[in-house]
């Protein structure tokens, strides 16, 4: 990753233009060309430095459900309950963190409804309970990463 | 705003991304059956109506050096929670905010936020800092590192 890399980074952190040529308006103010900045992107999703590139939805608004989801699993059977819970294609994310309540992970679901199957599937399978925490309320924040 | 059925191929067509190439909308439309000023006009419609929350690109933090990811979440009095998480929120150390419901007995805690940094250590100074600043020493509160990650992709919904 070098300047120009971090410049795309942090300037596409801000938005992409809707237009018949938005490239080549990033390009233009970074001071690249358009076939730069295309193939650089291109790079940097291949590599995995960039997890997605284009529109962010609203899961609520598009009908979806989105929950944050916890689970407290003993150390000896916490691999075979990732794996399980992993394999659910609406997990989106899933972090093990250090406290007793050790696994979460977000949950995206096209309804509501199979939100609340797919919370009773994952306990079924797993022999743990769930506790999700659907968010109520979010707070304005920026979340980008200087790089 | 309603959703037509051709919101929902537009949608559909490009839930995993934008196509990287000059012209993205058109080549988009292509794939439809609409033209480049008619996808350019949803695509605005759908980011106004907030269905689109951004576009842009997502980062994997972890593999960009921010591998150090705090969730710190705190028990605050339901009267005072909205106050104290759009304080929060105002931070620039604070990366996400959001107020949850609490889990009674086994968990209290109704706020959330993200801190991410390079460095462990800096992100319990930023922690140190928030609380000194906000005037948060009452609140009961726990810090979670991240520890394995085990799965990151976007989320679905079509």
């Amino acid at each position: 990753m070098d300047e120009t890399d971090r410049a795309i980074i942090n300037r596409l952190q801000d938005g992409f233009p809707i237009s018949d040529r938005p490239f080549q308006a990033v390009a233009g103010e970074l001071g690249i060309d358009e076939g730069t900045l295309i193939e650089r992107l291109q790079r940097m999703l291949d590599t995995g430095l960039l997890s997605r590139f284009g529109p962010m939805f609203h899961a609520e608004r598009l009908g979806g459900a989105l929950s944050l989801c916890a689970m407290r699993i003993p150390e000896t059977e916490f691999d075979r309950v990732a794996t399980q819970v992993n394999a659910f294609p609406e997990v989106a994310h899933n972090y093990a963190r250090d406290h007793a309540f050790n696994m979460w992970f977000v949950l995206a679901t096209e309804t509501s409804e199979r939100m609340a199957s797919v919370l009773g599937e994952i306990a079924d399978v797993t022999g743990f309970p769930v506790y999700d925490m659907p968010k109520e309320e979010e707070f304005f924040v920026g979340l980008r990463f200087d790089v | 705003m309603v959703l037509n059925k051709q919101d929902c191929q537009l949608i559909a067509q490009i839930q995993d991304g934008l196509p990287l190439t000059s012209r993205p909308y058109g080549e988009v439309g292509r794939r439809i059956g609409l033209s480049e000023d008619q996808v350019i006009h949803r695509v605005k419609a759908l980011q106004a109506a907030g269905i689109i929350k951004r576009m842009g690109v997502v980062v994997r933090h972890h593999e960009l050096g921010y591998t150090a990811n705090a969730m710190v979440v705190w028990d605050v009095p339901d009267h005072q929670v909205d106050e104290v998480g759009a304080r929060l929120g105002a931070r620039d150390c604070v990366t996400l905010c959001y107020r949850r419901p609490r889990r009674l007995p086994d968990w209290p805690y109704n706020l959330f936020c993200m801190i991410h940094g390079r460095r462990r250590e800096r992100v319990l100074e930023y922690i140190d800092q928030l609380v000194i600043t906000e005037q948060l020493g009452e609140v009961p509160r726990k810090v979670l590192f991240s520890g394995r990650r085990f799965k990151q992709r976007g989320a679905r919904y079509q």
